[in-house]
């Protein structure tokens, strides 16, 4: 028999299990029965104490009986006990270093590809569909996407590439310097921003902008079950959701190219003017820099990067989990893969276009 | 089961659901009949609505088939799948209404994708739709705008847009009021019986599965497989299962862990 005493409530700190447990084993009891007469106040710890009792008796197949137990408390236990407790699976728990290791990172971004081709895939199907006007598209939105993607974006874009266009100055300037050739600061800038940082600068901005939000609305619609509703439909939810966004992005990112070159280069004339080159100078020697080819590379980066933004994106979205975790990292999966694309993609484009001589 | 057995209208084959290793259901096999209110019914967890995302095609079961009039519907191709699901109309568990859309869109959706209604007469039906289920003049709010209560009736709506011949219901009276959800039941069997059309329902109200379901189907969360099927009111008088006696009768289970 345990007998039990005194007041089990918060802040009395009564006996745990763990210490009772050694001297039960030690006595080979056939049966236990704890008597409650000499208790005072109780709460859940007591109740949490008499429930490992129970389970403690009937893993030791000992029979566990109550005694002048206040009438609440073996009520509160009979319920505690009517559904057993599920035996305890061997949880994979993770460990904190789990993401070093190959295997798993490997895994991870094979998993990652696989999924983007076959999104890939499916939108190009749905693309060569809209292009035979057989898909369901919906365009009541395509104005929003557009205005959500481009001049809210202004403001962002107008920062950076401004500032971009400085660092990128002031990084020639002091290079050039040495060789008396400030001026070509001006070649550098225009070159630099029209064919690289610019439209990379631009993206970077979307990626965390808009394929983020594109996850996060994708996301959700997985959650609240909107997806289910438009495949029963009949819809594909690719055609439906995904080739609006997408196509909103493709018409505005261009646009928000050209705008960041112009800044870009404005703000490289900022600095180039406080190293004592005008305006009229920068510009002269800028325009004989000024090449169409540059501004072309630029522009046809800009639509494989929102392609690849728009894919990320909601790829991510579609292919969430249904909790609001889920739909997080959705979003952040967005915008992880969408950067580690438009850098590889940079990387190639530019080796394709130094072979091609452009 | 009946002695004038009418023919099998949707056939769950063999069907084991699983979660990766993890089963949830296996070996099960009932029909739906045409007419029918039929519930998928058991205890919280037990797969009810996975069952309902494999009928609907969403999700292809571990094994087994499922059969429409007595096809495939995994083995169809997308066409014919299309062609099956225009006969659905479906409400989910959490609505499923598109919410960047107002409820006329939501309803006109369908109706412009499947009929060749002009875009007037689609006004006059989406308007008419809304009226069934209590909720004239809401055409232009949107989802996030109305009860909860008010977007269960707006989901039905839109499932009965197309006049479906069979209507899926994934807990369509959860979370309502006791009257809100006897009158939903009301209307689920006056659009019924009026479109006689099939209903297939998840739920474990017992009111509901009392008032309007004609055949039924239990889930048993330990042994993990079907353990009854027929009427309700029968299976709560005669089952030979202690547990779903239990279940209908709303009895506190004395020990679930002695089941068999």
């Amino acid at each position: 028999m345990l007998a039990l005493s005194g007041n089990w409530t918060q802040g009395q700190h009564p006996a745990r299990f763990n210490s009772v447990e050694p001297e039960l084993a030690r006595r080979h009891l056939a049966q236990l029965t704890t008597d409650g007469a000499a208790l005072g106040d109780w709460d859940s710890m007591l109740m949490g104490f008499l429930l490992q009792c129970h389970d403690y008796c009937r893993a030791q197949k000992i029979v566990f009986a109550t005694r002048n137990m206040p009438h609440g408390i073996e009520q509160l236990l009979a319920v505690a006990t009517a559904v057993a407790a599920r035996p305890a699976d061997a949880q994979q728990t993770k460990s904190w270093l789990a993401f070093l290791s190959p295997g798993t990172l490997v895994r991870d971004l094979w998993g990652d590809l696989q999924e983007s081709l076959a999104f890939t895939g499916e939108v190009t199907v749905a693309l060569a569909r809209l292009v035979r006007g057989k898909a369901n598209t919906r365009f009541t939105d395509f104005r929003n996407f557009c205005y959500q993607a481009g001049p809210e974006a202004f403001a962002i874009i107008s920062l950076t590439s401004v500032l971009v266009g400085m660092i990128l100055a002031y990084l020639g300037a002091v290079q050039l310097k040495q060789f008396g050739a400030e001026i070509f600061v001006a070649n550098l800038v225009v070159i630099g921003t029209l064919r690289e940082m610019g439209v990379l600068m631009t993206a970077v901005v979307m990626a965390g902008r808009t394929g983020a939000a594109y996850a996060a609305q994708l996301g959700t619609m997985q959650t609240n079950e909107e997806i289910d509703a438009i495949t029963t439909m009949g819809i594909s939810p690719v055609e439906f959701l995904v080739l609006p966004r997408m196509l909103a992005l493709i018409i505005i990112m261009p646009l928000l190219t050209i705008y960041a070159n112009l800044l870009g280069i404005v703000g490289g004339g900022i600095v180039a003017g406080g190293m004592g080159i005008s305006p009229i100078q920068y510009f002269q020697q800028g325009e004989s820099a000024l090449d169409f080819s540059h501004v072309a590379v630029g522009l046809i980066k800009a639509v494989v990067f929102a392609t690849l933004i728009a894919v990320a994106g909601c790829r991510a979205g579609i292919n969430s989990g249904r909790s609001s975790a889920a739909v997080g990292q959705a979003a952040t999966n967005a915008v992880v893969t969408a950067i580690v694309y438009l850098i590889v993609a940079d990387a190639a484009i530019n080796i394709l276009f130094q072979q091609l001589g452009i | 089961m009946n002695a004038d057995t009418p023919t099998p209208y949707i056939e769950i084959r063999d069907v084991t659901m699983a979660y990766g290793s993890n089963v949830i259901q296996r070996d099960l096999n009932f029909t739906i009949h045409q007419g029918d209110i039929f519930v998928i019914m058991g205890g919280s967890g037990c797969g009810k609505s996975t069952l309902l995302k494999h009928m609907l095609g969403l999700i292809p079961p571990g094994s087994g088939d499922i059969l429409y009039e007595g096809t495939s519907f995994f083995q169809s191709s997308a066409a014919e799948q299309g062609a099956m699901r225009q006969g659905w109309g479906i409400t989910y568990q959490s609505g499923g209404l598109f919410s960047a859309m107002t409820l006329a869109e939501n309803i006109t959706l369908p109706l412009e994708l499947y009929t060749s209604y002009t875009p007037a007469e689609i006004t006059d039906i989406v308007a008419y739709k809304l009226a069934l289920v209590g909720l004239a003049g809401y055409q232009s709010y949107y989802p996030s705008e109305i009860s909860g209560g008010m977007q269960k009736r707006a989901a039905l709506a839109r499932a009965i847009a197309l006049d479906p011949k069979i209507l899926f219901f994934d807990e369509p009276s959860a979370g309502l009021d006791p009257i809100s959800s006897r009158l939903l039941d009301e209307l689920i069997v006056q659009i019924k019986e009026s479109m006689g059309a099939t209903v297939v329902m998840v739920t474990h109200e017992l009111p509901s599965i009392f008032a309007i379901a004609t055949n039924s189907v239990y889930l048993d969360n330990i042994t993990r497989t079907m353990i009854a099927y027929g009427n309700p009111a029968d299976l709560r008088d005669h089952s030979p299962q202690p547990v779903v006696r239990q279940f209908l009768t709303r009895s506190a289970a004395a020990s679930i862990e002695d089941q068999p």
